[in-house]
């Protein structure tokens, strides 16, 4: 693997922990969900990088729309904000 | 050339990372979504440059799936916020 | 005639690498919402377009699945955009400085002439 694919590979793993930890401490549910489309960004990222492009294809199928858009009607149909207890 | 790639990588790199400040940052939620398309933008094109990079004519078609269904969780996040869906 | 096309590819991506950071740079560093709405898509989707047009020169074999691609780039693009702006305006969001909204004082209108009806 050669220096320009790890760099790329170590920025994507980056940003994809630091999105995972923001969409768990969130208390806005719709923040959570944008967290969570940007996991899935930085993971198709990395599953092309590891020369698995029909994964990355899956990944970026679902996890970027689909996903989406069932927890935005999942909070459209119960409430925005967590409890704060 | 591959100082070349490498600069062209980290200019595009440099990138995300400031949208990615902007994603943390941002105090509402449109100006989250806006760092969200910002950085699929950057994603599909960074796909294109590895696919060149890599040499691999099949790896075009992960971005050209990212480029046709990346932008609909981002529309659906905005009628959300529109409150129509 | 492959060396100019591997030059003027060269060239292309650069632009569009400097397109794509000026337009991340302006998300980070812009004031309010509607600017860094601006500064993003617009500047964003020409980067990307150009850098997909340099690979393409670069790789003539590929142009014609890149340019299919920039032509889904610049359907999509401006209609997210669009959407994102009807929201935070329909969610209240006041841009920095003060301005005139006709379309807030056509919808007034209307609803004033529906009631009176």
């Amino acid at each position: 693997m050669d220096a320009i694919s790890l760099l790329l590979l170590f920025f994507s793993l980056i940003i994809m922990i630091g999105a995972a930890v923001y969409a768990a401490i969130m208390k806005d549910l719709i923040f959570a969900t944008i967290g969570t489309s940007l996991i899935s960004l930085s993971l198709s990222v990395i599953f092309y990088l590891l020369h698995a492009p029909d994964v990355a294809l899956t990944e970026a199928a679902i996890g970027v729309a689909l996903s989406t858009i069932v927890f935005i009607i999942a909070i459209r149909n119960t409430k925005r904000y967590e409890d704060e207890k | 050339m591959n100082v070349f790639f490498i600069i062209i990588m980290g200019i595009i790199m440099l990138a995300g990372v400031f949208a990615v400040i902007r994603f943390i940052k941002g105090p509402t939620t449109a100006d989250r979504v806006v760092a969200l398309d910002n950085l699929s933008t950057i994603v599909v094109a960074t796909l294109i440059f590895m696919g060149f990079v890599f040499q691999r004519f099949i790896y075009i078609d992960v971005s050209l799936i990212y480029a046709v269904l990346g932008f609909i969780g981002v529309l659906t996040i905005a009628r959300y916020l529109e409150g129509g869906i | 005639m492959e060396t100019v096309l591997l030059y003027l590819g060269y060239f292309f991506v650069s632009l569009g690498a400097a397109f794509l950071f000026l337009g991340a740079f302006g998300i980070f560093r812009m004031p309010d919402f509607y600017t860094r709405l601006q500064a993003g898509t617009k500047s964003s989707t020409l980067g990307a377009m150009s850098l997909i047009l340099g690979v393409g020169l670069m790789q003539p074999e590929w142009f014609f699945k890149t340019v299919i691609i920039i032509i889904f780039i610049a359907i999509s693009n401006p209609i997210s955009s669009h959407a994102l702006a009807r929201g935070a305006y329909k969610t209240h969001q006041k841009p920095l400085t003060d301005t005139i909204d006709a379309y807030e004082e056509v919808t007034e209108e209307n609803k004033n002439k529906n009631e009176e009806e």
